[in-house]
């Protein structure tokens, strides 16, 4: 295949569902529902990530986002936000199955407040037990290319290391580890978290990822749509840019015009 | 189980009564919500949407009752 007809049938594959968009967004942050839903139409992601919380009992007329982002459309991804042990996580996502009724889901075990960076002892057995009921979890990691191994023997079906801490928009601090792990990977790879603007998500695809998960670097941007499409085109670019093969890297300069014929 | 033959229950951490002999869709319609667009968890059990007509509100059941909102 030339490079033309691969960056045309470009798609990538997880758990047997196939996707063109590489951009994954999340659905958190926003001013409104209706900004959250244009950035998502910006952003041409067919992946979103959404929580699972307690209805507000007290006010059931609250506008939900299923009203605004179709899931019919658009595949929701639960997640685990805010569970710091396996049981917790595990049963937010028994719950978004039901929720739901599909079987992909995000997992994510944290390990403390501040860092807010994965526990991997409670992800990896999260993992084992979730897999045995039938789920396919993506599961958020660290960018240690070992444990990335171990959660895919343990039947995770993508592999989400982060860039940095979520919702530090701090870049990629890791390319060598982030590259090791998409070389030892069976599974999709997905920077998940610390991305923070356009040219972090090409970095990211450069590396070689199959995509990029990201909620703040779109929401806080100062037009949400905006960023929404640069990082729509970002992710493009960096994928295009890692099929077509960068150039070798010199230490010293290599002249662009030709030295024969010099006057 | 009271005098009237109401129901004292939990929802999502709040005390409710409802009246005896109620189904769950019946009670998650009563807080004005459409209960095949939300997922419920009763006792620590998810209690699947086709079963939601089926099963009675007990006394002291404690309920959890979860949509999807927005995250990262």
């Amino acid at each position: 295949m030339t490079v033309q007809q691969e960056i045309r049938a470009d798609t990538w594959t997880v758990a047997g569902r196939t996707f063109t968009s590489r951009l994954i967004v999340g659905t958190g942050k926003y001013k409104s529902l209706e900004q959250n839903a244009a950035a998502v139409e910006a952003s041409g992601a067919e992946i979103v990530t959404v929580a699972v919380r307690r209805v507000n009992i007290s006010d059931p007329t609250q506008p939900r986002l299923t009203d605004f982002i179709d899931p019919q459309k658009i595949t929701y991804l639960p997640n685990t936000a805010g569970c710091f042990t396996a049981e917790d996580a595990i049963r937010t996502l028994r719950l978004a199955r039901e929720a739901g009724g599909w079987n992909l889901v995000k997992l994510e075990v944290l390990g403390e407040a501040k860092t807010l960076y994965p526990n991997m002892r409670e992800t990896l057995r999260a993992t084992e037990v979730l897999v045995k009921e039938g789920f396919e979890p993506m599961v958020y990691c660290v960018d240690d290319p070992i444990g990335a191994k171990q959660l895919e023997e343990a039947g995770a079906v993508a592999i989400m290391p982060l860039g940095a801490p979520i919702g530090s928009g701090l870049g990629l601090q890791n390319c060598v580890t982030i590259r090791l792990i998409v070389e030892g990977a069976g599974v999709p790879v997905l920077v998940d978290a610390g991305v923070g603007t356009a040219s972090d998500a090409a970095e990211a695809m450069e590396l070689g990822c199959d995509g990029v998960l990201m909620n703040t670097a779109i929401a806080e941007a100062k037009d949400p749509v905006l960023m929404a499409r640069a990082m729509k085109s970002a992710v493009a670019a960096g994928r295009m840019a890692y099929i077509a093969g960068r150039m070798q890297k010199r230490r010293y300069a290599d002249p662009s015009s030709p030295l024969a014929g010099l006057i | 189980m009271s005098l009237d033959g109401s129901l004292g229950i939990r929802v999502n951490g709040e005390h409710r009564r409802v009246p005896g002999g109620i189904s769950i869709a019946e009670m998650v319609n009563g807080l004005g919500l459409d209960p095949f667009r939300v997922a419920v968890e009763r006792n620590l059990e998810i209690v699947p949407r086709s079963h939601l007509r089926d099963v009675r509100v007990e006394d002291g059941d404690d309920y959890e009752i979860v949509h999807f909102v927005g995250g990262g």
